[in-house]
């Protein structure tokens, strides 16, 4: 008979429309191609002409259409019927809804505007929910920054004005060694893989620094596998070695960065630590020609490295000095930090000569002219192709301020930030801490408030703090507890209201975080301040509204519920104003719209704040005859200006001759473009402000032109930070604004103006000895914290999560296959299953976070492994440290940024019998969406 | 490998009656007449019974006709062929024995020639699977006729000949678990092979593909402890041999004999239990379990 | 017909770069979810909101530690699809003729509506490329995208296997095998693209890359030890340091 096969139609239909819009299923905001059949969402993949993402999409953005059609959408308003954390509730309709929300928060605008705690998790509309709140007048904003990276954002902003995150990236085209520090997934998480993917395709290399080698790790050339908390000292080590060896680029160092500015050297001085100004304010420093005291920005200047300036019988010393005197030190030599790290000191010294040797003996060039702010010319873009990208590793520990910097100045060290081969910020970045607002707490009843919640402190005078020395916030960002806390605090929120301290407040009202689980450390505890009631039997923490999409464990704990719809069913704006969409060579913004309708009773939360913002008379929501000004998120995305000619879109804006990008006026046609165009918009930066941003003339005209800013700012990287000085000058007792006692020697020792390395805080709580072993968490690349185990593809990957212990602690303790064990931290216990893995740190244990869910939670059967098995590592870390003795309870965050020290966390462990279920065991929460379907046969086409 | 009762019952079954229907194919003196008729009854309740019962393990049995046409390259499209042919010539020639008296003994030999294909062609259904080393080897198939050969002679009441055959196939199966149970290290796949990661060291398995199950492990990632495994040799080979044997033994009763030929069938079950639970599919080595 | 063909004309399939794969599992959605929605009939899920969840894949992600002796043990994570063999004992134990390899360019397929779903041909299948579908009762395996490589509905770029078009870190490469001018075929050569469990004797077409060499920078290098000599023997101050340094430069 021999070979017959059927014939195959080889080009069947794909779709009959294919709809772009932004993925939300991570912050990663790539573009995606929906296509459409019979009007619903039949297959998602990537948009081969976006910029972040260049048609790639990771597994989460595929699944999209599993969330999109997850059973655990809420599908209506939400009023709670039962008690708080039952999960009952009565279906209610929007006017109701509105009107509950607003008879809450109108009195409180009148009276006491502070009274509302406004928080928004993970939002990517905080120019917009920041705008509402600070119309509202309450200085209780913020979004989820503090628990998740502030300490990378501000240590970068502060730095170099920007950070790894999503504000900058190495340049993947043409870096040779590529360094990554403490990363399993982050924001980035395509353009990392792509970026990856491009150096191992030319066989560039990898170094992975990290206790867990899985992912990007697992790739690495080279793995760190570090003891966690000591990544500072590791960096300081290798500055040390670069140091010694003289490999650094003195010539960079020189021309853009503070280390030529000159020092006050007088301990006696109030001002010793502060840079020498002129009458303007500007740093000054030696002219290595004229030899004479110059600003720093003066044309024709060049900068002398070297020479110290003696005056009024105080010497000023460069920054450069006191940099060699500390890191020449013997202290940083690898031999007397590989124990602490957990790194020989062998490998540390051959990783900073493959620095070096990257740095300095494969340097390329790039023929391409460019003029500095100086006013010089240059023929070439000298590149130091050795880059480097870190992030919750390094930052979520409670030195992570300081690794931190420690890592930026590494790479200022080497001249390899803003040069071909190294790091590249993205538009709107770089922008220093200067070029920020400063924070504003000051409430007037009915008013707005003064300014921006969030911002840059330069000095003492810029903490919100109220006359009488009280935090003004419910987080105490910006007080003597974390003086440079840029993002907020909201992982204080719930306890500081719970405990009244700093005051009381009235309504607690949260968007897109679920804080009653997973983005909350003591989550037992956290549920108990939810609940909790005062002698009245009133609820202590009076009133929650809460906005979520779907049926998580946080719409439990709220009295009212604002249902969101999903990301392909609303309007959004990924805008400058904000966190951009944009690429090193580009500035970009994007949109979501709704590809498809809603068909439940949902309603975009941006839009709710539209309505409820014109309800409460706000300011900004309403037009000067008290109608509602916009109508919904739509509307003001198009019709808002922030500044005259800048709005939350940048793209297709009315110029004088016709449409035109970045300035320009409203465009009523302008979503209609950018949906005809992919849903983004971007602009590129002209080839001879590629590099050197900062000090780029073409790079800062091109920046005005589109709006970025409006007059060119070029800035000399911090190397040393003098805000940070001004902190422990008061703590030293000069100045106006006195810290309390109890905190004067932690600022001297924390808030040190060139990087330093200290234990973290956490060593110094618990016993060291009893707990020996580290434990952390990673995000598997597969899901997105809580939301990835209601889609029913994901949930195969990772419906559970084991902890992951290394060959030593397996042994020691004769674990097998199977096993569970108990582990405790000096805060709580659980139990869990645990499993085996040999290319670990041998002190550390780890586990995938935030699979384990709440029985009754996002439409799961309630004997869902996620749930029997699943566990979240969130009950053994306290949001304060263990009492020592002296009376106060210290919180368990970065002494600077106020940054959640997530990772500091040490435990023990032992084996014990398995039991039926990982512990501890929470009560099943009723499911206001019922129960998803016993089978899935996915197909919308026929 | 996942030991599926319809295909145990499927295999066991068949095999008794396509062996009943052999001897009866091969007698010098075929029965006739009502005991031909029960003889044969029997004979196709199994084969008949064990062919359906296979086919409780398809995903799509309504379509099962279609698997008559690959004989050219599938055992198991053989397979169908063959049981077709020997119930239909075991048929014609058992008719004319109920109803005629008459023994056609051509087709007799034809038709029992087709049963013992049938059976050859399903133990080559395993027997031919490189991915599954302890079935493949010629001992599965000799294992297969054997057992299916002696318990039709039980079946029939070919006592002396019965007891021979028992104890050989009884021997076949104990070199089938002995040689069996190093087929797999024999057949130079392994961890290392499977990934291509042994030149670099020890390869182990770490987080699996999925944290749930899959079809694969149901079908073919099936493991029973070696302690449980044994004790379970240890009752077959009981069961399907020592225990007829004596029985067969003692002064001949109906009673005895049909106990024999129960505990033969119940031996065989067992030992057809383990033939899949213990087979080894090389693909658990992707999951790290063998 | 479950006749292999006597050779076809071109030899498709994947080329998978263990050195570059960062595990994570975006070929496995990108198939499930192309694939649920196109050829034969959609890949389902039991028990998918339940205590049990399992469904159908056609890629799956696995992960091994492998240590080696000397150095710390090494990750790799490691996709798994259909290999396209060459001498396919999937398609030859199929009794129906479902299963078969098309003679233009060596895809394997399941023509599903043939399929009894008697599981055979996943028995024969060392690598567990093929998973029944439970609610179809037919057998499911990775089809190489065969309705996207030629679909005229498609912008050319695309045509090309979802799981490839989708891999973020560019580990999954597609083309023909059978042409050693190919791009992939040249992969395969500078790489010592390997096939996995050849002993089997089915001629995988997809050819893995494996891991380079890992951590090279434990072992000692002298050579190189005159990068960090010091700039001064005993640095005397800062001035001296900085003088020697900016000599150095
Ligand atoms: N142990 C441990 N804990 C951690 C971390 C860790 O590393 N280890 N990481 C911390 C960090 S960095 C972070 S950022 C937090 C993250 O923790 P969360 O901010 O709580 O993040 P998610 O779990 O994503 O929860 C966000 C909520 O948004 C809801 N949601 C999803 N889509 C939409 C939508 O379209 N509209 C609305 N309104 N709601 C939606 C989800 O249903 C969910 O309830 O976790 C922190 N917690
Ligand atoms: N798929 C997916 N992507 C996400 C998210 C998600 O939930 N899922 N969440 C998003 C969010 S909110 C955030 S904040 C980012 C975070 O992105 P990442 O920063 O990648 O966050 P983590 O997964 O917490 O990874 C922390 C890594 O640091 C390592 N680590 C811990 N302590 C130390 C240490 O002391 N030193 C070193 N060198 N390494 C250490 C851990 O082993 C881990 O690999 O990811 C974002 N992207
Ligand atoms: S990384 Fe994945 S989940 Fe995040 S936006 Fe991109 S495609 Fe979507
Ligand atoms: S990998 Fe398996 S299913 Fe694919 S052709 Fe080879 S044997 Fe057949
Ligand atoms: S399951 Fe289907 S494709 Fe596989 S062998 Fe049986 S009939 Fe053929
Ligand atoms: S080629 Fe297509 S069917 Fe095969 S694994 Fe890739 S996406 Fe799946
Ligand atoms: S998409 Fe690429 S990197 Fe991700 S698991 Fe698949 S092959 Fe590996
Ligand atoms: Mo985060």
């Amino acid at each position: 008979m021999g070979h017959v096969q059927p014939d195959l139609n080889l080009s069947p239909k794909v779709s009959d429309e294919v709809r772009k819009t932004t993925c939300y299923m991570c912050a990663c905001r790539c573009g995606i191609d929906v296509h459409i059949k019979d009007g619903k969402v039949a297959y998602i993949e990537g948009n081969r002409d976006h910029p972040v993402n260049k048609g790639v999409l990771c597994a989460k953005g595929s699944a999209g259409i599993m969330q999109h059609n997850a059973p655990s959408r809420l599908r209506a308003p939400l009023k709670r019927v039962g008690p708080r954390g039952s999960g009952e509730f009565e279906e209610i309709s929007w006017d109701e809804a509105l009107e509950i929300a607003t008879g809450w928060l109108k009195p409180l605008r009148d009276e006491a505007p502070e009274k509302l705690a406004f928080f928004t998790g993970r939002d990517q509309s905080q120019s917009f929910t920041s705008f509402w709140a600070q119309n509202f007048g309450t200085p209780n904003y913020a979004a989820h920054g503090g628990f998740c990276s502030v300490n990378m954002a501000a240590a970068g902003i502060y730095t170099m004005g920007g950070a790894f995150w999503e504000f900058g990236q190495p340049d993947w085209d043409h870096t040779k060694l590529f360094m990554l520090f403490g990363v399993a997934e982050d924001h980035d998480s395509n353009p990392i893989k792509m970026g990856l993917g491009k150096i191992k395709e030319r066989g560039a290399k990898v170094i992975g620094v990290n206790p867990i080698r899985t992912g990007y790790n697992a790739i690495a050339d080279d793995w760190v596998g570090i003891t966690p908390g000591t990544d500072g000292l590791f960096i300081l080590a290798l500055v040390h070695e670069l140091l010694k060896a003289g490999k650094i680029d003195l010539d960079y160092l020189a021309r853009y960065t503070n280390a030529p500015v000159l020092v006050n050297g007088d301990p006696k001085s109030p001002e010793h630590g502060l840079f020498l100004k002129d009458d303007n304010g500007k740093p000054l420093v030696m002219d290595r020609v004229t030899g004479k005291l110059t600003p720093f920005d003066q044309p024709g200047t060049k900068p002398d490295l070297s020479a110290s300036y003696r005056h009024a019988g105080i010497t000023h010393k460069p920054v450069m000095h006191l940099m060699a005197e500390r890191y020449l030190d013997p202290e940083y030599a690898p031999e007397n930090v590989a124990e602490t790290c957990g790194v020989p000191a062998a490998k540390i010294k051959r990783i900073a000569v493959e620095i070096a040797r990257v740095a300095f003996d494969e340097a390329i060039e790039i023929d391409q002219p460019w003029t500095d702010f100086r006013g010089e010319k240059h023929d070439k873009m000298i590149g130091r192709p050795v880059s480097f990208h870190a992030m919750r590793g390094i930052s979520a520990h409670s030195n992570g301020f300081q690794t931190c910097r420690a890592l930026h100045v590494l790479q200022i060290l080497l001249g390899s930030v803003e040069t071909p081969g190294g790091f590249r910020f993205k538009p709107p970045y770089p922008k220093p801490a200067t070029a920020h607002p400063k924070p504003h707490c000051k409430v007037t009843p009915g008013q707005p408030l003064d300014g921006p919640h969030l911002g840059f402190v330069q000095g003492p005078e810029d903490l919100c703090l109220k006359e009488d020395g009280t935090p003004a916030r419910i987080d105490k960002a910006f007080t003597w507890d974390n003086p440079m806390s840029a993002h907020g605090m909201m992982h204080m929120v719930i306890s500081n209201a719970h405990a009244g301290d700093p005051y009381k407040i009235d309504t607690l009202f949260m968007y897109m975080a679920n804080m009653s689980w997973n983005s909350s450390m003591n989550t037992g505890g956290v549920m108990n301040m939810l609940t909790d009631t005062d002698e009245n039997g009133e609820y202590v923490i009076p009133r929650i509204i809460y906005s979520d999409a779907y049926s998580s464990e946080m719409v439990a704990y709220a009295d009212l519920i604002l249902p969101d719809t999903t990301y392909l069913e609303r309007h959004d704006c990924i805008s400058l104003l904000d966190r951009p969409i944009c690429e090193a060579d580009a500035a970009a913004d994007a949109i979501r719209w709704p590809v498809v309708e809603p068909d439940r009773d949902v309603r975009g939360f941006q839009s709710v704040l539209c309505d409820l913002g014109a309800q409460l008379d706000l300011p900004g929501f309403v037009t000067e005859d008290g109608s509602q000004k916009y109508a919904d998120y739509a509307d003001y995305m198009t019709h808002h200006q922030r500044r005259p000619g800048i709005g939350p879109l940048a793209g297709w804006r009315m110029g004088e001759d016709g449409l035109t990008g970045g300035r320009g006026d409203v465009n009523e046609a302008q979503l209609d473009s950018y949906i005809a165009n992919g849903g983004f918009w971007s602009s590129h930066v002209p080839d001879e402000g590629l590099y050197y941003k900062p000090w780029n003339t073409a790079y800062q005209d091109w920046a005005v032109e589109i709006g970025l800013y409006d007059a060119p700012a070029p800035f000399l990287f911090q190397l040393y930070v003098e805000p940070m000085r001004k902190f422990q000058i008061a703590a030293e007792g000069h100045g106006e604004r006195q810290p309390p006692e109890h905190l004067r020697a932690r600022l001297k020792a924390t808030l040190d103006p060139l990087p330093i390395w200290y234990p973290p805080l956490e060593d110094g709580h618990v016993d060291p000895e009893e707990f020996t072993v580290h434990a952390l968490t990673q995000r598997p690349m597969a899901m997105y914290h809580s939301w990835g185990s209601q889609n029913a593809w994901l949930r195969q990957i990772h419906g559970r999560n084991p902890m992951y212990l290394p060959t030593k602690l397996w042994e020691q303790h004769g674990f097998k296959d199977g096993d569970w064990a108990l582990v405790t931290s000096a805060h709580g216990k659980i139990t869990v299953p645990v499993a085996h893995m040999a290319a670990l740190n041998e002190n550390t244990i780890w586990t995938w976070n935030a699979i384990g869910k709440r029985k009754g939670a996002w439409a799961l059967d309630k004997t869902a492994p996620e749930a029997t098995k699943g566990f979240l590592l969130n009950h053994l870390i306290h949001e304060l440290l263990p009492p020592k003795g002296d009376g106060l309870r210290w919180s368990n965050s970065d002494p600077v940024t106020g940054q959640a020290a997530w990772f500091d966390l040490r435990v023990k462990i032992e084996k014990v019998p398995a039991p039926d279920e990982a512990h501890p065991v929470h009560d099943d929460i009723t499911s206001p969406v019922g129960q998803g379907p016993d089978e899935l046969r996915w197909k919308v086409g026929t | 490998m996942h030991p599926a009762p319809s295909i145990i019952a499927f295999s066991t079954f068949s095999g008794l009656g396509l062996g009943l229907l052999f001897w009866l194919g091969v007698a010098s003196s075929a029965p006739t007449g009502w005991v031909a008729f029960a003889f044969f009854a029997i004979g196709y309740l199994l084969a008949v019974g064990g062919l359906v019962a296979s086919t409780f393990h398809l995903g799509r049995p309504e379509r099962a006709l279609k698997a008559f046409t690959q004989w050219q390259t599938s055992w198991l499209s053989r397979e169908a062929w063959c049981a077709v042919a020997a119930l239909v010539t075991m048929g014609v020639y058992g008719l004319f024995l109920v109803f005629f008296d008459t023994q056609i003994r051509l087709l007799g030999a034809i038709g029992a020639f087709f049963c013992l294909m049938t059976v050859y062609t399903t133990s080559m259904i395993y027997a031919q699977l490189k991915t599954v080393p302890r079935w493949n080897t010629v001992l599965t198939s000799i294992l297969f006729l054997a057992l299916s050969v002696a318990g039709g002679a039980l079946l029939s009441g070919r006592v002396a000949i019965g007891l021979v055959l028992l104890l050989i196939a009884g021997l076949i199966q104990l070199v089938w678990w002995q040689i069996g149970d190093k087929r797999f290290a024999k057949s130079g796949t392994d961890m290392k092979s499977a990934t291509g990661l042994g030149t670099i060291g020890e390869v182990r398995a770490f987080e699996p593909p999925h944290t749930g199950t899959n079809y694969l492990l149901n079908e073919m990632v099936y493991t029973v402890a070696r302690r449980h495994a044994r004790k379970l040799r240890l009752i077959s080979l009981f069961l399907m041999l020592l225990l007829p044997v004596v029985l067969l033994l003692l002064p001949f009763s109906h009673v005895g004999a049909v106990l024999a030929l129960l505990s033969h069938v119940a031996g065989v079950l067992v030992s057809r239990w383990l033939f899949f639970a213990e087979a080894e599919h090389v693909v658990g080595l992707y999951y790290g379990m063998r | 017909m479950t006749q292999l063909p006597e050779k076809t004309e071109r030899k498709l399939g994947l080329v998978i770069d263990l050195d570059t794969c960062v595990g994570c599992h975006a070929c496995v959605i990108s198939c499930k979810g192309w694939n649920s929605e196109n050829y034969g009939a959609p890949l389902s899920d039991q028990d998918p909101y339940g205590g049990d969840p399992s469904g159908t894949f056609l890629n799956r992600i696995h992960s091994y530690e492998v240590q080696p002796e000397e150095g710390p043990a090494q990750l790799i994570h490691f996709p798994k699809s259909c290999l396209h063999c060459e001498d396919a004992p999937c398609v030859t134990v199929c009794p129906t003729g479902a299963s078969y390899k098309r003679t233009e360019d060596g895809i394997v397929l399941v023509n599903e509506t043939d399929c009894i779903g008697c599981g055979l041909c996943a028995w024969a299948c060392p690598y567990g490329a093929r998973e029944m579908d439970k609610a179809e009762g037919v057998m499911k395996k990775c089809t190489l995208c065969v309705d996207r490589i030629y679909n005229e509905n498609l912008p050319e770029e695309d045509r090309e296997p979802a799981c490839v078009r989708t891999c973020p870190s560019n580990a999954r490469h597609f083309g023909d095998l059978g042409d050693p001018d190919s791009a992939v075929s040249q992969l395969v050569a500078e790489r010592g693209g390997m096939d996995l469990m050849p002993e089997q004797g089915t001629k995988p077409v997809n050819k893995y890359l494996p891991p380079r060499p890992k951590d090279q920078l434990n072992e000692e290098v002298d050579m190189l030890a005159p990068l960090l000599a010091p700039v001064a023997e005993e640095p005397k101050g800062f001035l001296g340091w900085l003088d020697k340094t900016l000599e150095k430069i």
